[in-house]
């Protein structure tokens, strides 16, 4: 529970020494509260303010870590139920299943299929995150596929099985690398939780009980292991939305130690192909920090980053590109002009339109704050007068020999205001960016 | 050790019924937040609306389109497969014909059309407008007649053109979409001039003005929980059901049309666009979405298996 100003003051030593570099012991209290300053500064704090001090400056909901280097996966410290009270931190995990007992080959190729997994959307590079080794036959056979994976892939890896042993050897390998070890239920608590420790490696507890698995939780925080990931095993869309929703409010609004933990959700393999795609869908929505499935074609995997990259926008700040004048391709001073806002989606939606008319032409965005056009122009972003100040800003005079400018179709109405405000003729574009294409190569300079 | 967290709500979404008939459905009436069944009653499972058009569609990409090729010209025809083959649950018919721009049927036409449509189907229909204002106040209120009594959906009202739907729909006894550009204070201002010309407040339906999936998804998303959040909380100019326009949206992005020669990394397009507007769909359910429209067959098919397994054992 995050304490007031006052709570904090109260557990300082209150003879206002200045030693922390504040005058009183009020003003330093105060700077706690804002996370402006470290407790360690007061050398006078007893052991008890100091674990409550700890206590209240613990997040929530615990990061973790999986694998290392720059792939390393962050998950955890969210603070919000909803993306709107603030924003949704770090985005959910996403990693593909790969069976063991797959020859090497078949390994090799679904391995090099995952690491191809990489789309550019709105700027942003959307990737995959993990590798997840299951194990089907002896611990030699798990070993040997997580040595081949692990020499084949960056992206951070999951080793799923209940066998210790099993779990010891691909350790032995690939614990430099941080992977997550994944198979802890009742019956090898000890086992696992001792590879926890000695590896320094997260960990997955799985029990389907919400109280039990706060309990055993609990009960490896008592012996320090504090990488933990959640999870309560395979159930039908709806339990499974109640229980990431539970874990969720009962480390934010409980303060509940035990579940304060981000959360994985194993996806069901399934014959259709579709289906597991959906099931992913809903936990990247609902709360899971990392979601395993074996669906790895392109387009299953694109349309599930696609999704994790808008749940974990930031809802205040939308994306936005810097606002210029952007030559595509080969320019030249004939080239026509197109104007649009720098919300990232508008300004990438009109230049993949201009990129595929082969059409070399100047993309200008005004600085809508990242509003999109309809948006900005209703809320007065978006307008003669700024449109007109970017045309001087940016020198367009200086870039093009003619005076003609297309503004999106949606702004049509502000066309004879621009002509006067800013002296240059005004063609009305498409009002979807699809259209662009065919509206430049008809377009009159 | 701490206890499960239950919300309560004081408040809960309205019930609109969709259609006259023994296959009327209810959508809304929900007691809390989506799929949480053990804290509040969801007593009516998230409806899907085939979309059906007066006039072939000229921009539905070949994926979409081959799906209805052979009725595409024949709504009659095509509402009657989406029924017979597909066993869809409502048919939402958007009369794109009567744009001035798009052939420009006479309000008659139209008319003639949803009585024949109404005498053929047995299932609930949901009626768009062509999107101008001027032809839709001319086309709508007759259209509206036309179907008197059998409680269709009638769309959409917008903030400065509600006026002369509000009157048809209410002397019809249909419902009406009040149709707000992703803001939930307009949202909620149209809900309270509609009300006020004398539409009960359950045969109201928000459309939040949706993206698809990458195409400001998220938008509508949290527009979408933030207003469900306040009609559970007590807020009745919130409290209506949503209305979400999924293969409207989807089939404009890229990544559902765009072939695999064009995208060769992105995979089939078969898959791709079935794929982008079934997720759209699911992440909107899981904002509280309550009736979708949507367009292909196959993803109709997924949402609904999704929808189904969801509420299988929970009401
Ligand atoms: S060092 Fe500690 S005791 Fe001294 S003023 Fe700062 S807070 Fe107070």
């Amino acid at each position: 529970m995050a304490l007031s100003g006052l709570d904090i003051y109260k557990l300082l030593p209150k003879t206002n020494c200045r030693e922390c570099g504040f005058v009183t012991c009020l003003a330093f209290a105060m700077q706690l509260v804002k996370r402006q300053a470290l407790p360690e500064k007061c050398p006078y704090l007893s052991e008890q303010a100091k674990s409550a001090l700890d206590a209240a400056s613990r997040p929530p909901i615990k990061l973790v870590v999986i694998g290392e280097g720059e792939d390393k996966l962050e998950i955890g410290n969210e603070t919000v139920m909803f993306r709107h009270e603030e924003k949704f931190h770090h985005p959910t995990g996403l990693g593909f299943i790969i069976e063991d007992g797959l020859s090497s080959e078949e390994i090799l190729k679904t391995v090099n299929k995952i690491n191809a997994l990489s789309f550019e959307r709105i700027g942003c590079l959307l990737r995959p995150n993990l590798i997840a080794i299951k194990q089907n036959g002896d611990a030699s056979v798990f070993a040997a596929a997580v040595k081949l994976v692990k020499e084949h892939t960056n992206l951070g890896l999951v080793l799923i099985s209940k066998d210790a042993s099993a779990q010891r050897s691909a350790l032995e390998i690939a614990a430099c690398g941080k992977p997550l070890i994944y198979g802890l239920d009742k019956n090898n608590l000890e086992a696992f939780t001792k590879l926890a420790v000695e590896f320094k490696v997260p960990l997955v507890v799985s029990l389907q009980d919400l109280s039990e698995l706060s309990a055993v939780a609990g009960k490896l925080i008592a012996q320090g292991v504090e990488d933990l990931i959640l999870d309560t095993g395979n159930k039908n869309i709806a339990e499974k939305i109640w229980d990431l929703t539970q874990i969720r409010r009962r480390g934010l609004y409980r303060s509940e130690r035990s579940l304060g933990f981000p959360t994985i959700v194993t996806i069901e393999d399934s014959a259709d192909r579709f289906d597991p795609i959906l099931e992913a869908a809903t936990y990247i929505a609902k709360y899971a920090g990392v979601v395993l499935i074996k669906a790895n074609e392109p387009w299953q995997a694109l349309s599930l980053l696609t999704l994790r990259q808008n749940i974990y926008t930031d809802p205040q700040r939308p994306l936005q590109v810097e606002s210029k004048l952007y030559p595509i391709g080969n320019t030249s001073d004939k080239s026509p002009v197109l104007i649009t806002t720098n919300f990232s989606l508008s300004y990438y939606t009109v230049l993949g339109e201009v990129e595929a008319s082969k059409i070399p032409a100047y993309i200008m965005t005004i600085d809508t704050e990242g509003m999109s056009v309809l948006t900005a122009w209703a809320a007065e972003k978006f307008t003669p007068e700024s449109i007109s100040a970017a045309i001087d800003k940016y020198g367009l005079k200086e870039q093009v020999c003619h005076k003609q400018l297309v503004i999106p179709g949606y702004v049509a109405v502000m066309s004879g205001k621009l002509e006067d405000a800013c002296g240059w003729q005004v063609a009305v574009g498409p009002k979807e960016a699809s259209g662009i294409p065919s509206f430049l190569k008809n377009l009159q300079l | 050790m701490a206890e499960l967290v239950y919300q309560k709500w004081s408040g809960k979404i309205n019930e609109t019924i969709i259609g006259a008939g023994p296959l009327s459905i209810k959508i809304g009436a929900e007691e809390g937040l989506p799929f949480l069944f053990k804290e509040g009653k969801i007593p009516n499972q998230p409806r899907i609306a085939f979309e059906v058009w007066d006039i072939a569609p000229a921009d539905w990409p070949d994926e979409l389109a081959g799906q209805y090729k052979d009725v595409f010209n024949n709504p009659l025809e095509w509402a009657g497969k989406c029924v017979q083959e597909y066993q869809a649950q409502a048919i939402c018919l958007r009369l794109q014909g009567a744009h001035p721009d798009f052939g420009n049927k006479s309000a008659e036409e139209e008319a003639r059309l949803i009585k024949d449509l109404l005498k053929a189907l047995d299932v609930p229909l949901i009626i768009l407008g062509c999107g101008d204002d001027n032809k839709d106040n001319e086309v709508l209120p007759v259209c509206s007649q036309a179907a008197s009594g059998k409680r269709c959906l009638i769309g959409s009202a917008v903030g400065d053109n509600y006026r002369t739907l509000a009157v048809a729909v209410l002397a019809d006894g249909h419902s009406i979409i009040a149709e707000s550009p992703i803001d939930i204070n307009i949202a909620k201002q149209l809900n309270i001039l509609i009300s006020d010309m004398g539409i009960p407040l359950e045969r109201i339906v928000i459309n939040p003005t949706i993206g698809a999936l990458g195409y400001g998804l998220e938008y509508a998303y949290s527009i979408m929980e933030r207003a469900r959040l306040a009609a559970l909380a007590g807020d009745k100019m919130m409290a209506m059901p949503f209305i979400c326009f999924v293969g409207q949206e989807t089939w404009r992005a890229k990544e559902a049309k765009a072939g695999e020669k064009e995208f060769p990394q992105w995979g089939p397009e078969a898959e791709r666009g079935v794929a982008w507007e079934s997720v759209t769909a699911v992440a909107l359910l899981q904002a509280g979405a309550d009736l979708l429209v949507m367009r292909h067959p196959k993803a109709i098919d997924c949402v609904r298996k999704y929808i189904e397994v969801s509420f299988k054992d929970n009401i």
